[in-house]
């Protein structure tokens, strides 16, 4: 079977744990490149200028709880079938230029393909097998980067995915996702073990949910204790990308779509709050700097 | 240290590496392949069994689970708690028997460990913990059968099965060969992870196990500096729990409030009662006098 190239670039998120925001990191960086972010720094590799934004897609393989599709609010679309495939869902993030205007060679795009789209009722439960899991993972998209989230531990769909991969790409490399706590770390622990078992380059932690900020009075609390991303970084002698504070205003985000630009009231032409609101959020920059650093890491020599 | 996984024993057969026997009494061998669904059994020496589940990952289920048994376990009620988690056995750490190795009885089957009064088993106990588990459907069934049916519980009046997320072979493995006596569902409040409650209860409603509700975790949180509400996984508006629960004819049995206190005692593996403020300790408790009345225990 032939397949149309793969994505310069195709990073795994990955995280032994579930729930620790795996599906928001995913899109979160996704959306970062797409505007540009880590653009900065030497990516001689990618076809864009210095402050333009780069052409990435996100793939969704969590076959029993598809979040991608959600967070992006493209979930009401429906995948069509090209003669290549799936297509995937366009969403465009332009970023404008000095002037404000926003022009071709600026304009990141955002394409998104998910197992969330095949399913007909949202409430449906994929129930299925390892094999017939496995037959779906067969999923690709173009362009600079293609971020992969991935559903948590080590089982069937990871061992596939690999395998899948194998046959045709290289994988760039992982990014590993965890809170801060004990509880998380132990398991990711156990996702670097199986990045090692299967030769993937970890090109860094990124520690999630680390603080909350009271929006009444700005007192930090850490809800999930602090510290234990990086430490794990420490240990294994890896890159530590960055503390994700819990943004009080992520899940209403998430949960509003808001008219896309040029659309007409009740025209249906939406854009997925989280998607809007995402250069002018809080974490915005922090993820900035987490692409700036990734990239930097997967240009890195010398590492595993 | 002798890790059973490590064993040289035919590994696809036996995943855990235990000694075999002459006759192994589970059921069906391979209940992929042989005609028909596999039997429904009762585990012996355990009069109820519950599981505690969600779809979403990381909402809490084993913290639910843990503080549901121990509670259980301070009323006198002889409690088990099966990690049904191959992948991330998160129960050693909570219950602090990390390190702890899980021993064979004389009739060669795991014996339980206990701590706060709970008879213990998962795969934490069996595997290193810096070992990921990288095993296929086939073996991962093969394992669950061997922790339902090869565990030495002594004499429970319930089990808590704390499951792993999703809908896969682990989920479907343990619904299509335990007598369940009902399912405690766990959610956060934001619509991502009610929408995987929402398949989760569709699960188990089709195999026929009795919802003896929702339990709505992290539910808001109370800033400790000036005493101001932050429902940080809440979106504006209606308790989305609530509609849920109504809509699929259940309740709310428990409101878990987010308490860094709670993550502290959980990565300590103290009880969350010992760190956490009373009010905490009493939601878990009057938890476990529902799932008491429910059980007819």
């Amino acid at each position: 079977m032939s397949q149309t190239s793969a994505a310069e670039n195709v990073i795994l998120v990955l995280s032994g744990k579930g729930g620790v925001g795996k599906s928001t990191v995913s899109t979160s960086l996704s959306l970062a490149l797409a505007l540009g972010g880590g653009a900065s720094s030497n990516n001689s590799n990618t076809a864009v200028g210095s402050r333009g934004g780069a052409k990435v897609g996100i793939l969704d393989i969590d076959l029993t709880g598809p979040s991608v599709p959600r967070i992006l609010g493209v979930s009401e679309h429906r995948v069509h079938q090209g003669s290549k495939g799936w297509v995937p869902v366009q969403r465009t993030a332009a970023v404008s230029n000095a002037e404000g205007v926003a022009t071709a060679a600026t304009e990141g795009s955002l394409g998104c393909m998910s197992i969330g789209f095949l399913l007909k009722d949202k409430g449906d439960a994929v129930i299925w097998r390892g094999p017939k899991k496995t037959a779906m993972i067969r999923q690709f998209l173009q362009g600079h980067y293609l971020i992969i989230d991935t559903p948590p531990g080590t089982g069937d769909e990871h061992i596939a995915l690999v395998e899948n991969l194998r046959e045709g790409w290289n994988v760039t490399g992982a990014v590993l996702v965890t809170t801060p706590q004990d509880v998380s770390i132990a398991d990711v622990r156990k996702e670097l073990s199986f990045c090692n078992k299967v030769g993937i380059k970890v090109l860094g932690i990124v520690e999630n949910m680390s603080g909350y900020v009271c929006p009444h009075c700005s007192e930090c609390t850490n809800l999930f204790s602090k510290g234990g991303g990086e430490a794990l970084a420490k240990e294994h002698n890896l890159p530590f990308l960055g503390y994700i504070p819990i943004d009080p205003s992520l899940v209403s985000m998430i949960e509003s779509n808001v008219p896309a630009e040029g659309a007409t009231p009740g025209d249906g032409n939406t854009v997925g709050g989280y998607v809007a609101g995402f250069p002018e959020s809080g974490v915005y920059e922090v993820f900035q700097t987490v692409t700036e650093r990734m990239i930097a890491n997967i240009h890195a020599k010398g590492s595993k | 240290m002798r890790w059973f996984s490590n064993a040289a024993i035919s590994r696809h057969e036996n995943p855990l590496g235990l000694p075999t026997r002459l006759k192994t009494p589970s059921p069906q061998s391979n209940p992929n392949i042989t005609k028909g669904l596999p039997l429904k059994r009762a585990i012996p020496n355990v009069k109820k069994v519950i599981a505690v589940y969600s779809a979403k990952g990381g909402v809490g289920k084993s913290t639910t689970s843990v503080n549901l048994a121990t509670s259980l376990a301070a009323k006198g009620i002889r409690t088990g708690l099966l990690d049904a988690d191959l992948f991330g056995p998160s129960i050693p750490l909570m219950m602090n028997l990390v390190g702890k190795e899980a021993l064979l009885t004389p009739q060669n089957n795991l014996q339980p460990l206990v701590n706060y009064g709970v008879q213990t088993m998962s795969m934490g106990f069996l595997v290193d913990e810096n070992q990921a588990v990288v095993w296929r459907g086939m073996m991962v069934m093969k394992a669950i059968q061997q922790l339902l049916w090869q565990v030495q519980w002594s004499n429970l009046d319930i089990l808590v099965i704390d499951m792993p997320p999703g809908t896969g072979d682990t989920q479907i493995s343990i619904l299509q060969q335990v007598v369940l006596d009902g399912v405690v569902i766990v959610s956060t409040p934001q619509d991502v992870a009610l929408a995987d409650a929402k398949k989760g209860i569709t699960l188990f409603s089709k195999m026929s196990v009795p919802i003896l509700g929702l339990v709505e975790n992290m539910s808001f949180f109370t800033c400790p500096n000036c005493n101001h509400d932050s429902h940080i996984f809440s979106p504006p508006g209606a308790n989305r729990v609530d509609l849920l629960a109504s809509k699929l004819g259940t309740n709310v049995i428990a409101r878990v409030p987010l308490d860094p206190l709670v993550c502290e005692a959980s990565d300590a593996g103290k009880l969350v009662s010992s760190l956490a403020s009373p009010k905490i300790g009493a939601v878990y408790s009057d938890l476990a006098g529902v799932v008491c009345e429910k059980l007819g225990l």
